[in-house]
């Protein structure tokens, strides 16, 4: 503490006298506010997002306020008092929207527009207060909410795409179906968490070190388990199930490590940019799609044109054959196996990002909808992924305007359904003559 | 009508066509006629078939090179794969479009190319498997031996019947992989034969069986058609067909492109020149006149 | 370290509902894939509409206990059917992949706040114990010796646990010595040698998924019995462990899932109470009783893959019967 002169030490006893009697008086308001309990909803979670809606003093209720993440929604209406609040089940960021609908005429939200983020502090809850009064509101036609949710759809799917090409292109080289994937898209973020935040390393150190670790992940995990679990002769499904167990092992190591809450990686939950119509992007997300499509793009060309790219390509489609032509499948699948790593781990990243938030479990969460990424678009073939991955990401994006928020991963796993009953070779593959 | 052991003393069926012997010829008595069947593969034509008819009572052949559309057209009769377009009969009873195991239950039996001796049960298991109408096979009757034991009896003492004859009897509790190749072929024959069906139709019988199990094989398909049924195998080994087979039918690119009594179609020079292999001593490269010619 | 409590409650696990609903999962699954071949990733959902059409029809239409669990059956017969019109013509892996899917449409829809009046959404649903236990033909009292005493609603539940379990055996070990049974080994082996035989595979395969699937929902009902119905139970997690499960006791035959359950659950146990004492006692440095926790699950994971490769036959098992090994 630095020493203070006398007219400063009574400075400062007049504000902090100033700001008992403040919180005195605010003490004091919420006892007597509290028999008309602020109404509220998911009162069993334990973290809070909170707010008061008042135009110039006065409180307006029956506002509509909704609250969401990827992974969950809800949504309450302010009391006479202008309260409202919502639990939640876990920490991190949300979007909290009020409905201008819901306000008297003429009423709008003045500043930051009428979706904001909020992150909950260490305490376990925010408050978000929106700031009103009279003005033009911002009305969002449906037309500018496709759009929206067009553009959220292909973000999510160009994320998407890099995670499933490489579950592609390790069944299409080695006939497994990879439960465990999963685990290498959450690979990457931890390790992005790792160099970035724990050893605060610059983002441009961090991130390419992250896809180093996550390379090394995929050759260790090829040499160190899959291609002696080959030469051993096992069957397919008892190497998919080897890798749901490897899952579960790896899912819950991760738990150890990073125990069972959420992070995030600096920069996330930036503000959106308003751009057109109904669309805001943050300079995150647009850099999240920027890179996809970079990487993406260099991939392809990778795919199509390198010679190890066309070896790869030959083996899925007939590796007896490939062998025989003299390419050396070992060394092929290898090289799979570290660029299927890496594209997760980039994915990884870029899905902490997007969500926004680490956890130790975010992989699995779409593990579900990277396999009806690959169904859809023909497993083995890694631009069906990418296909796949764009309409199983713009569904779910726009799913949400149908259908409550907490079910949009269901349109994803019918259409799974679906796309198997109808055409099981998926959009791009081929289908297997019988006999 | 007898088959013996010796090449000249099996007795062929004749008088199996009605005019003409072209493709496509109508049979006295036909067990499956078969009317435009076309089955598609991208762009690949595998079976273009416009009229077929196989005879009953008799043990027809079908033969033609490597990707004729043989095994195809097999799949299609069967059922395990459903052709573009296409009717066909069995028994006079429309079958299209009717699926696999119902058409085995109507008496049509089939093997397949690659054996399915159904490995990891025991021999005596794999011929009960082949009855038909056993009550303890429906879900409920399962659960009370008692009203499925004596016909399981039963149906095992004519299982034990059909392996001695197939010389299989010893080996009734082994497991079915613990077989030879060439067991395992007797074993799905005999299988095939629980059911007492109408129709035979084997793919390939004699594909990687020994040439001392030829002749037991050979017997037990003559013995088929002495015992009423009607056989049609697909075989690319021209002495066992020309040895047993009452009636050819040779399939090219998907088309009947011959058929009638095997010395006729090995005669026709069409066959003769791109499926029998006459050229077969000279470089193909000849024929197609890719290499020229020396001497003649 | 406490020893003693560590194996009291051990033992305890031994005869706990838990156990019992684990038994008859494994049952089902071993229908399923043991006997059948179908590799079914779903099972969860099965426990999920048995306890969850058990727990609806007693809360939201009043229905007594013992109709309310024939319903949750019925249930599990209808989500069979559902699920099978779909897959049971796909090929192994594409089967694996939609029952996991279809399994967690179904968690979602119990989970999401939309049937909330229904399901009680995240919430669960709990209280519907009354008609159960007003039917408890024992009398009030404390029963057993040793680390295994219940009161008269535990034994109880106890009872009608050890009874299905029993049955659901017995059934299985009948169908499966059955000439059904035979079609059905035939059909995990080859499918196209048994249809050329004239045996409607289609019919055969639904036949044991409804089978499986309704054993796995009495499962759901004997867990959700004494306790509550949590969609957070019923994730993909459970499924992975029935199936550590199945494979640890021998999919293939009848003991070998009620074995592998109660090994499973006993380790379980074992492990949940040993872990924390080990960290609080000091023998395991630098971990906390949390972190201890998740160790538990690192080995049910490392154990199914060593498993699976080492010994696919599990306890009981007869590797020459197994099809999907090389």
């Amino acid at each position: 503490m630095t020493s203070v002169t006398p007219s400063r030490i009574g400075s400062h006893r007049r504000s902090l006298l100033k700001t008992m009697m403040i919180v005195l008086l605010g003490l004091m308001g919420a006892f007597a506010a509290a028999p008309a309990i602020a109404d509220t909803t998911g009162e069993e979670y334990d973290f809070r997002i909170a707010g008061n809606v008042k135009n110039e003093g006065e409180p307006i209720a029956d506002v509509r306020i909704e609250v969401a993440n990827d992974s969950y929604s809800a949504e309450i209406v302010t009391d006479a008092e202008g309260k409202w609040a919502i639990g939640v089940p876990e920490g991190g960021i949300y979007s909290v929207t009020l409905d201008e609908s819901t306000l008297p005429e003429g009423i709008a939200v003045l500043e930051g527009g009428a979706t904001q983020s909020v992150e909950i502090g260490p305490s376990g809850s925010v408050v978000k207060n929106f700031f009103i009064g009279e003005g033009e509101r911002q009305v969002v036609t449906l037309f500018d909410q496709i759009v929206q949710r067009l553009i959220y759809g292909i973000n999510f799917g160009l994320m998407l795409g890099l995670a499933s090409i490489g579950l592609s292109l390790v069944y299409g080289t080695t006939g497994l179906s990879n439960f465990s994937h999963a685990e290498l898209v959450t690979f990457g973020a931890l390790m992005a968490l790792a160099f970035g935040v724990v050893l605060a390393l610059p983002l441009w150190i961090a991130f390419p070190l992250a896809l180093v670790a996550s390379a090394g992940l995929g050759w260790a995990q090829d040499a160190g388990l899959w291609r002696p679990l080959r030469q051993r002769g096992l069957g397919l499904v008892q190497l998919m199930i080897v890798s749901i167990g490897l899952s579960l092992a790896v899912r819950y190591v991760f738990q150890f490590f990073v125990g069972g809450g959420t992070t995030q990686l600096p920069g996330s939950g930036g503000d959106k940019i308003p751009l057109f119509g109904a669309v805001a992007l943050s300079v995150v997300d647009l850099s999240s799609m920027a890179i996809s499509l970079v990487v993406i793009v260099l991939f392809a060309l990778w795919l199509m044109y390198s010679n190890t790219g066309k070896a790869t390509r030959a083996i899925s489609d007939n590796s007896a054959l490939a062998a025989a032509s003299g390419i050396d499948v070992d060394r092929v699948v290898r090289i799979v196996w570290i660029l299927a790593s890496v594209l997760a781990g980039l994915a990884g990243i870029l899905w902490a990002y997007f969500r926004p938030g680490i956890k130790w479990d975010m992989g699995e969460k779409i593990l579900l909808l990277m396999f009806a990424a690959v169904v859809l678009g023909g497993l083995g073939t890694a631009f069906g992924a990418l296909l796949g991955a764009l309409i199983v990401g713009i569904l779910v994006e726009t799913s949400a305007l149908v259908i409550p928020s907490d079910l949009k991963y269901v349109g994803a796993l019918v259409l799974l359904i679906a796309i198997l009953l109808v055409r099981p070779q998926g959009i791009l593959g081929r289908k297997e003559r019988i006999g | 009508m007898s088959s013996k052991s010796s090449a000249d003393k099996v007795v062929k069926t004749t008088g199996l066509h009605i005019g003409t012997i072209e493709p496509g010829v109508k049979k006295v008595d036909p067990i499956i006629t078969m009317d435009h069947v076309h089955r598609q593969f991208g762009g690949l034509t595998a079976v273009d078939v416009e009229h077929l008819e196989i005879p009953r009572g008799a043990i027809t052949a079908l033969i033609g090179p490597n990707g004729a559309g043989k095994t195809t057209l097999f799949n299609l009769l069967t059922g395990f794969d459903k052709p573009d377009t296409g009717e066909w009969t069995f028994d006079g009873r429309n079958i299209a479009g009717v699926p696999a195991f119902r058409l085995a239950q109507m008496g049509q039996v089939r093997t397949f190319q690659l054996t399915k001796a159904l490995g990891l049960l025991t021999v005596l298991e794999n011929m009960k498997l082949g009855s038909k109408n056993q009550k303890g096979e429906h879900f409920l009757t399962s659960l009370f031996p008692f009203l499925w034991k004596a016909q399981d009896d039963e149906i095992a003492e004519k299982a034990m019947r059909l392996l001695t004859k197939f010389k299989l009897d010893t080996k009734k509790d082994d497991f079915a992989a613990s077989l030879s190749g060439g067991q395992r072929k007797l074993l799905e024959m005999a299988r095939a034969l629980m059911s007492e069906p109408e129709l035979v139709m084997l793919d390939e019988p004699m594909a990687g069986v020994n040439p001392a199990l030829t002749e037991s094989l050979l017997e037990h398909i003559l013995d088929l058609k002495t015992e009423g049924m009607t056989v049609l195998f697909v075989e690319h080994d021209m002495h066992m067909v020309s040895h047993i087979a009452d009636w050819v039918v040779v399939l090219a690119e998907g088309k009947v492109v011959a058929e009638g009594p095997p010395d006729e179609v090995m005669k026709n020079p069409a066959v003769i020149d791109a499926y029998l292999g006459s050229h077969q001593d000279t470089d193909l490269g000849t024929v197609t006149g890719r290499i020229p010619k020396i001497s003649e | 370290m406490d020893w003693g409590s560590i194996l009291s409650n051990t033992a305890q696990s031994l005869l706990s509902p838990a156990t019992m609903a684990f038994a008859l999962a494994a049952l089902g699954l071993a229908v399923h894939f043991g006997f059948a071949g179908l590799l079914n990733f779903g099972i969860a959902g099965f426990m999920a509409v048995g306890a969850y059409g058990y727990a609806i029809s007693i809360l939201t239409f009043g229905l007594p206990w013992w109709l309310s669990a024939l319903i949750g059956i019925a249930a599990a017969i209808g989500f069979a059917i559902l699920m099978g019109v779909p897959t049971l013509r796909l090929r192994g892996d594409y089967l694996a992949i939609v029952t996991i899917a279809t399994a967690e449409i179904l968690r979602l829809l119990f989970l999401t706040t939309a049937f909330e009046e229904y399901t009680g959404s995240a919430d669960g649903l709990f209280g519907y114990h009354a008609s159960f236990r007003a039917s408890n033909p024992f009398p009030e009292g404390t029963y057993g010796f040793g680390p295994w005493v219940y009161n008269e609603v535990e034994l109880w539940v106890l009872v009608i646990g050890l009874i299905l379990v029993g049955l659901a055996a017995l059934f299985v070990w009948r169908l499966m010595n059955s000439p059904w049974g035979r079609v059905i080994k035939g059909i995990r082996e080859d499918e196209d040698a048994v249809r050329a035989l004239g045996k409607n595979v289609f019919s055969y395969k639904m036949q044991a998924l409804i089978i499986g699937g309704v054993i796995a929902a009495i499962g759901g009902i004997v867990y959700a019995l004494p306790s509550a119905v949590n969609p957070n139970v019923y994730v993909t997690s459970l499924t992975f462990f029935v199936w550590t499960a199945l494979l640890l006791g021998g999919a293939a035959t009848v003991f070998g899932p009620l074995l592998g359950a109660v090994v499973f659950w006993v380790l379980q146990a074992f492990l949940s109470n040993v872990l924390p004492a080990l960290v609080s006692s000091g023998i395991l440095p630098m971990v906390s009783s949390q972190q201890a926790a998740t160790l538990r699950f690192v080995l049910v994971g490392a154990g199914l893959a060593l498993l699976v490769i080492f010994r696919p036959q599990g306890v009981l098992g007869d590797k020459r019967e197994l099809t999907f090994v090389k």
